[in-house]
């Protein structure tokens, strides 16, 4: 097996294009089986009383994490035709404290507010409308911003390159933190009442 | 709202297990790594949105700016024909068929007790607003930085990744009265 089968060149743009909308159904309906599509129920992790966005968010980090490292390692897929976000660590940072102030007002991020949206929840709406204006009043100051946006510029690099630990050694680091997370999230929803949000 | 065990096939149905649902999500990036080569995302098909109202309005000012124009830098095909835009496109689809499946598609406002319909509207277009800026500040969102780079382990996902939570946390305390 030679992946990922698109840089391979086993399909063309037209058919990635299907491709994207198959995928995109996978992801809208898995984040709607968590519950994503309610904003209570996200926000609910910010009061530790449902720790469901950390357990869903976690759980499907460490599944792909795994399964792209192993398909790595057996030679069926090829890292370095994987595409890796360059890092800017700063204005990431600050982006990332900006998008966690608004997860809390707001009760969304842009992938759930799209699934909150159409599955009728009026405020999911208004949060996609907000989504539009902030992304046009980011372009409209852009110009203003640019150096701060390209600012820290650290390139294409991964923890295991910048902590110069084996892919493999963190990988496992990874699981076992995020088990240990697991489990201390169980803990604190039985110590706290079990305060679960239905739909 | 909630409905009791005896009621449950009259209601909606209840959510899946967390671990199911993420196993579930994993699978899908993994799979469209191994497809595609890339994960998920979803701001980036919003600034496709944005970028073509923009150069369809006022097309000498998005083509004068970096941010838009690297969306319409390809004059051959239309900005909105992008993988992320289909991609959402596809997530509108699967949370459609997912809600129907379970009877969870209903028009409300998610809150809590203490807010007013209009305070929570208030507060959603806020909070979208900071989302937009934030997630184009990040160069991606929760799907595109912290889940996609997260399972490679991306620092700057990571990084990010710790800014959102961090940043939720620290505010929560002041915004209870909407949730709680």
């Amino acid at each position: 097996m030679n992946a990922p089968f698109f840089k391979y060149g086993l399909f063309g743009d037209d058919v990635s294009l299907v491709v994207a909308f198959v995928i995109g159904i996978g992801f809208g309906f898995f984040l709607e089986r968590g519950g994503f599509g309610n904003g209570r129920k996200l926000a609910a992790q910010f009061y530790f009383n449902d720790l469901t966005v950390f357990k869903v968010m976690f759980t499907a980090i460490i599944t792909a994490m795994v399964g792209i490292y192993y398909l790595s390692v057996i030679g069926w897929m090829d890292l370095s035709l994987v595409y890796l976000n360059p890092t800017y660590i700063v204005p990431q940072t600050v982006g990332g404290l900006l998008l966690g102030f608004g997860f809390v007002i707001g009760g969304y991020c842009p992938g759930t507010s799209c699934v909150s949206a159409v599955t009728g929840k009026i405020d999911g709406m208004v949060y996609l409308l907000g989504i539009v204006v902030g992304i046009f009043i980011f372009g409209e100051i852009f110009p203003l911003i640019s150096t701060f946006y390209t600012s820290t510029p650290m390139g294409q690099i991964t923890l295991s390159q910048l902590f110069n630990i084996p892919y493999g050694i963190l990988v496992f680091a990874v699981v076992m933190m995020a088990i240990g997370g697991f489990a201390a999230a169980e803990w604190a929803e039985k110590k706290l009442g079990n305060k679960i949000v239905e739909p | 709202m909630s409905s009791t065990s005896t009621e449950v096939h009259h209601g909606p149905k209840p959510y899946w297990n967390p671990y199911l649902s993420g196993i579930g999500l994993g699978l899908v990036l993994l799979l469209s790594y191994v497809i595609m080569g890339r994960g998920l995302g979803a701001s980036g098909a919003f600034s496709s949105l944005v970028a073509t109202g923009v150069s369809t309005i006022a097309p000498e000012h998005a083509r004068a700016n970096t941010f838009y124009n690297e969306y319409l830098a390809d004059t051959t095909k239309s900005p909105l024909k992008d993988w992320l835009v289909f991609e959402v496109l596809g997530v509108l689809a699967g949370g459609f068929i997912s809600g129907a499946l379970a009877g969870r598609i209903k028009k409300t406002v998610e809150k809590g007790p203490r807010i007013s319909v209009r305070g929570r509207l208030f507060f959603a277009f806020i909070g979208g607003t900071m989302m937009g800026v934030g997630a184009k500040l990040a160069r991606g969102c929760t799907s595109g930085q912290a889940l996609t780079g997260g399972a490679v382990l991306n620092v700057g996902s990571w990084a990010f990744m710790l800014a959102v939570f961090g940043g939720a946390y620290m505010i929560a305390y002041f915004f209870r009265r909407q949730w709680k």
